[in-house]
């Protein structure tokens, strides 16, 4: 076949200049321009060379927001995967084969309710006075625990952390009952010729078989922990004294209530540093992204 | 659920004959087992669904009776909350939302399209480098990219307008979209689009005439998926408008708030109708919706 050899750029052009424009020249120019003190007010800059950097490592609030990150990563790994695992399991049974689909619907609905109403709808459940989790304590006689949740210092981010579960448990499991629902049923029956329970057909069945989802599964969530901004900048603002600061709103306080904007490109240089590592261990083990 | 449950003691019973003592107390252990992950499901499913329950009682009340009982049901059903909710302001966000969100998938998925048009059946010069450098696109989280973005926006004088947000919404869409729909052409066989060559078809035509209509349903799948990313995103809707009456509804309900600080019934109104759109879509094409998140979880 023969066409004239203009025709794939034609049609490649558009999208690959786009993402160039709007992608990489972004990237290269923000690596730049961490090598600057610099605001949006002023043209001139000040070469810093490293400064921002040996800065960054210093900095406590700094710290607080990768620490915070980290804790996010962690209980989101023990929640959402392996809690989501499990549920991804059980409604999969034949025992709830009846409810599952109902179940399975509701658990998700956090999923496509947007960040902002979420945050909102959570910031009345915390709040102190009409809050739905201190007349929960109340009614189950933990009273004593009741508090200002988003208000304290000491449990502002456990808040945050906490919707963050609620709203992505059910995703994941949805990946999950998706990858369940592949497995031969075969190897289901040959786990119950051998006599072994549920417990142990999760274990040597389910759990060996969904492992590709559960890799996709990890990075996922250990990728949106790092990344997570919308809920703690709806709930708390990083706030209270930067208690529940993560990377990504120090990164927004600095370039657009500080007007700092070279140190936050700093701060967006070491989230950039993060996602390649990720990016890297996907692509190496899982080889998709090639299409093919 | 009985039939089942009777079966796998059935079963049970006929091991413990065939000589294995210690499996009789099996149907027990089962029996529990079972209550205790219905119970679990059932406090998991009171956990998601009575907050949002919460939110929708509560949205037929005035800010006083929220404050005496927001538990119960409302005392006087105000509907007029969403009147006054979609009149100051939401229906502004959503039609925002909804002309950024359309325009967002119409461009994503015709310039990815055109793409992986050009990257699965040509051979040219520079095609792997264009391929990996259209994947390596996912890589980029917006953050990294958000303070070039925030002067770029503004140096093309598109800032504070919904330019701003179509156009980074496309680009950082294209490299998943683009690989879900190349590995869709792929497997188109060669030789229909021989056929169609010889023919007289030409490659523009071939696209669009064999290409496009065997591939829908990869493109009902991108649609959604970049529906759901576009409604929903929040970093750039937030910094990249100004003006309240440019928001889309994530910016837009922040904005919504602070205005109606004292009147959580109509704020409440105003958070329902938000939800809606995407539950309501979600509820009809679920499959195509979780066949697509599970595929653009495995890609991206």
């Amino acid at each position: 076949m023969k066409t004239n050899p203009a025709v794939p750029y034609l049609f490649v052009a558009p999208g690959f200049l786009l993402v160039c424009l709007f992608i990489y020249y972004p990237v290269i120019d923000n690596l730049q321009s961490s090598f600057f003190s610099w605001n949006s007010f002023s043209p001139n800059r000040e070469f810093l060379g490293f400064d921002n950097y040996t800065r960054i490592f210093g900095d406590s609030v700094f710290q607080i927001a990768l620490k915070n990150n980290l804790i996010h990563a962690l209980v989101s790994l023990l929640v959402q995967v392996f809690g989501g695992l499990i549920i991804a399991a059980i409604l999969e049974d034949n025992i709830f084969r009846k409810v599952a689909p109902v179940l399975r619907t509701i658990y998700f609905m956090p999923v496509l309710i947007s960040i902002t109403v979420i945050g909102l709808l959570f910031s009345f459940i915390y709040n102190p006075q009409i809050g739905l989790l201190n007349k929960l304590l109340e009614v189950v006689g933990l009273e004593q625990f009741a508090t200002g949740w988003l208000g304290e210092s000491s449990t502002a981010f456990s808040a945050v952390i906490a919707m963050g579960q609620w709203i992505g448990t059910g995703y994941i499991a949805m990946l999950y009952i998706v990858a369940i629902q592949k497995i031969p049923a075969e190897l289901y029956e040959a786990a119950k010729m051998d006599g072994a329970n549920k417990i142990q057909t999760f274990f040597y069945v389910t759990v060996p078989q969904v492992k590709e989802m559960t890799f996709v599964a990890v990075i996922f969530t250990l990728s949106q922990s790092m990344l997570t901004f919308a809920d703690v900048y709806v709930l708390t603002q990083g706030g209270p004294g930067n208690s529940s600061q993560v990377l990504s709103t120090y990164l927004y306080d600095k370039a657009f209530v500080d007007n700092e904007m070279g140190y936050a490109s700093t701060i967006a240089n070491v989230i950039f540093a993060i996602s390649i590592i990720f990016y890297t261990i996907q692509s190496k083990i899982l080889k998709t992204g090639k299409g093919d | 659920m009985s039939n089942k449950s009777a079966e796998y003691k059935f079963v049970a019973k006929t091991a413990d004959r065939t000589g294995y003592p210690a499996k009789r107390k099996k149907p027990w252990a089962s029996w529990n087992g079972i209550a205790l992950t219905s119970a679990f499901l059932f406090l998991y499913f009171l956990a998601v669904a009575y907050p949002l329950f919460w939110m929708l009682i509560n949205s037929f009340k005035d800010t006083n009776e929220i404050f005496a009982s927001s538990w119960s049901l409302p005392s006087e059903w105000l509907f007029s909350n969403y009147q006054e909710a979609w009149e100051t302001g939401v229906s502004k966000f959503f039609f925002n939302s909804l002309f950024v969100t359309v325009l967002t998938i119409l461009f994503t998925v015709m310039l990815s399209a055109f793409c992986a048009y050009g990257l699965s059946r040509f051979e040219f010069k520079g095609k792997t480098v264009i391929l990996a450098l259209l994947t390596a696109g996912l890589m980029f989280p917006p953050q990294v990219s958000l303070i070039p973005l925030y002067k770029l926006v503004q140096a093309i004088g598109i800032y504070d307008t919904h330019w701003a947000l179509i156009i980074p919404y496309v680009a950082f869409r294209i490299s998943l979209v683009m690989l879900l729909i190349r590995s869709f052409f792929l497997q188109i066989p060669k030789e229909l689009e021989e056929a169609a060559y010889l023919e007289g078809c030409s490659s523009a035509g071939i696209f669009f005439r064999i290409y496009l209509p065997l591939s829908k349903p990869i493109l009902v799948t991108s649609m959604l998926l970049t529906a759901y990313w576009a409604w929903n995103e929040f970093l750039f809707a937030n910094i990249f408008i100004d003006s309240d009456s440019q928001k889309t509804i994530t910016a837009g309900l922040l904005a919504f708030r602070d205005a109606l600080y004292t009147n959580w019934g109509v704020l409440m109104a105003g958070l329902v109708i938000s939800s809606l759109p995407l539950v309501v879509l979600f509820l009809f094409v679920q499959k195509y919706f979780v066949r697509g998140l599970a595929d653009g979880g495995v890609k991206g």
